[in-house]
């Protein structure tokens, strides 16, 4: 019987096991960024300990960086503070490298890694932030740590850590025009439940994953932790090794041959076992949208919110709760809404293929009057990028501000924030009650192009109508 | 420290999929220590922020009704939840909140992963129970303000009102608790020369130089 990627990369990795019966594993990329990392830092200090491993360490700042300015002193007193004790904190530990704002390479921490090349295949990678399952799109093992963890990976380079079950999804047929990556992760949240994914890793594969761009991946891999599951991965292939190559981390000439060999010979045998598998049919998949306070509660574009009737005994009480946060009525379309604010960004769809679609819709049109309108790109790097395009004067001209890299609308932490009960298109990953800065603030998943016609519409309408 | 057996009232916070975003608004992570983390648990839930015109005498916040704004479950220590609590982001802000609230142990119907995992980095118990078992244990909390619980976690039983219920708890964090292993880092460092090398040998550790294909 074969081995899956998991359980190769888990052996590979296993330390010993521990007293408690849990696994010592090794991690072998560890990104930090300014919001989880100085609470480890003081646990570190208190107990007279040094990072053990500080070249496996990396860092960058995302979360609280305005996004109008990244100049210093940010007006953000408590954010100044926090920057600040991320640069003491570099300078006693200065062989962890940072991406500073002034180094061309900041970004939100999931856009960098993978860009610079820093994130590849076989590795473990841990990052305190549950969006670390995006590079498990290279074929690695990757997920999200609390603070005392971080402590643990600065301190020994290990965490403690219980092996999790391996649930297949398979996704057939090919996604229509119109319809992307951010589509089939929101239907295979949809349809598996946010709870679907506790206690399992799932694996990506079928037809469409394996046509998808190392974006188109990420996403997917991105929102594993939506539906429940910590990790998730897709096997390494020629994809993958294309876009690694020649990036700033990764191996180069030879090196870069035999890593591909190693790289090849972590992938999913073919006789591998695994704890469950699910189908699905990309053909059948629309452009998606969520109509509630979590990312399982969404419709696909052509239907209506369900009806109370409708929805299983155990979630009509999210359900009722939902839908008297965002003030909708059952049975109501989606297609139609109203929006206040339209935010193209997050680690789930900030990269160059992203605001490439977005332009496309947006590209000569002007955004409806009385929307805000904004595009943040997820890093220094894809913004240089897009403008080298034209992308930035495209935006402009349709009425999005364009703004420097960083985490932005996806969460309240940076002066990006719905105020009131704004109701928010937006390209990032959480609808939770508050997650976008206003207690009363309303947020509605969808793809980047979604967003983008929905800001020129100023209300939820079909992509696929504006191609 | 070894921690076998927690006793105390309860307070209940009803409904699944409870989100740390819920639980402790990001706006609040801000702040470079844990500190004051207890005061802004639930924090949109237990106060609205007044309108201009309705600022006066005492603050610029009014007060929602919620269990953890009500007097009679002030000294609760036990949480009692429903399903898939602690979902979304790995902030440890989340369970770091709860305890600096005064929580020492939740009971519930399930728990989100990284939750779970930062509960038992920092000594929270965790016992999952049937939903059943966790309405009547709400309900008990909800009606009978002098009931308190007892928590046994090296048997993995509650005690309440005489009865017993047997539930279940993560081994490793059940072992870690009651043996005092949860201090993580210190269990790690004892592996150290052991992880050192295992590094070595990883292929990409060593940027491929010597990397032979098996």
């Amino acid at each position: 019987m074969g081995k899956n990627l998991f359980e190769k990369l888990w052996e590979l990795h296993s330390v010993r096991e521990l007293p408690n019966g849990q696994t010592q594993l090794f991690i072998g990329l560890h990104l930090i960024h300014e919001v989880t990392s100085p609470q480890a830092f003081q646990m570190l200090n208190e107990r007279g300990l040094k990072t053990a491993f500080p070249e496996r360490t990396f860092a960058t700042v995302d979360h609280i960086i305005p996004t109008k300015s990244q100049s210093r002193p940010f007006y953000d007193g408590q954010a100044e503070l926090m920057m600040q004790e991320l640069e003491k904190n570099i300078s006693a530990n200065h062989r962890i490298r940072f991406f500073h704002t002034g180094s061309g390479r900041q970004g939100i921490v999931h856009v960098i890694g993978p860009e610079m090349g820093l994130t590849q295949p076989g590795m473990t990678i841990a990052c305190g932030d549950s969006h670390t399952s995006t590079h498990g799109a290279f074929g690695a093992l990757a997920f999200g740590i609390g603070t005392s963890q971080l402590r643990d990976v600065l301190a020994t380079q290990c965490i403690a850590a219980n092996k999790l079950k391996v649930r297949k999804i398979e996704i057939n047929g090919a996604l229509a025009k119109g319809v992307y990556a951010k589509d089939a992760i929101l239907l295979i949240i949809n349809k598996l439940g946010i709870k679907g994914g506790m206690g399992y890793a799932y694996e990506y594969c079928g037809a469409a994953v394996r046509n998808m761009s190392m974006e188109e991946r990420m996403t997917i891999c991105n929102m594993s932790i939506e539906g429940g599951a910590r990790i998730g991965y897709i096997n390494p292939d020629q994809t993958t090794f294309n876009y690694i190559k020649g990036r700033e981390f990764t191996p180069k000439g030879g090196n870069f041959d035999r890593a591909v060999k190693f790289w090849n010979s972590i992938a999913s045998d073919n006789d591998a076992s695994y704890d469950g598998s699910v189908a699905i049919n990309a053909n059948e998949i629309e452009p998606m949208v969520t109509w509630g306070i979590n990312p399982g509660q969404s419709v696909g574009i052509s239907e209506n919110i369900p009806k109370m009737a409708d929805i299983k005994p155990e979630e009509k009480g999210n359900a009722k709760l939902a839908l008297s946060h965002m003030g909708f009525e059952e049975g109501m379309p989606i297609k139609g809404a109203k929006i206040d604010v339209a935010f193209i960004g997050s680690c789930t769809n900030s990269r160059i293929s992203d605001l490439r679609e977005a332009a496309k819709i947006a590209e000569g049109k002007k955004t409806a009057k009385n929307v805000k309108a904004l595009v943040v790109p997820g890093s220094q790097q894809v913004r240089k990028k897009a403008e080298r395009e034209g992308l930035d004067i495209i935006f402009k001209d349709a009425g999005f501000e364009w703004n420097y890299s960083g985490c932005s609308m996806c969460l309240g932490m940076n002066p990006d924030k719905l105020t009131g009960n704004e109701i928010c298109a937006s390209s990032s990953n959480r609808n939770y009650i508050g997650r976008q800065g206003s207690p009363k603030g309303r947020t509605l998943l969808m793809s980047p192009a979604m967003v983008a016609a929905a800001a020129i519409s100023g209300k939820i309408v079909d992509v696929r109508d504006y191609l | 420290m070894k921690i076998t057996k927690i006793r105390g009232k309860c307070v209940a916070i009803r409904g699944d999929d409870i989100d740390t975003d819920r639980i402790i608004p990001a706006r609040f992570l801000k702040e470079v220590t844990f500190e004051n983390m207890g005061k802004y648990l639930f924090y949109d839930e237990r106060y609205a922020e007044k309108m201009p015109f309705q600022k006066g005498i005492f603050s610029k916040f009014s007060i929602k009704i919620h269990p953890l704004n009500d007097l009679k479950f002030e000294k609760a220590s036990i949480l009692l939840v429903n399903k898939n609590f602690g979902c979304g982001s790995s902030r440890e802000h989340a369970p770091q909140a709860i305890m600096r609230h005064g929580i020492r142990a939740i009971i519930g119907e399930s728990f989100a992963e990284i939750f779970a995992g930062n509960c038992a980095m920092i000594g929270i118990p965790l016992l999952v129970v049937s939903k059943e078992e966790i309405n009547e244990l709400m309900t008990i909390a909800e009606k009978n303000l002098d009931a308190s619980v007892e928590i046994d976690i090296a048997n993995k039983e509650i005690n309440y009102d005489n009865k017993k219920l047997k539930a279940k708890i993560d081994d490793s964090s059940r072992i870690s608790l009651i043996e005092g292993y949860w201090d993580s880092t210190s269990m790690l460092l004892k592996g150290i020369d052991k992880a050192r090398e295992i590094a070595g040998k990883l292929p990409y550790a060593n940027n491929f130089e010597n990397y032979k294909a098996l």
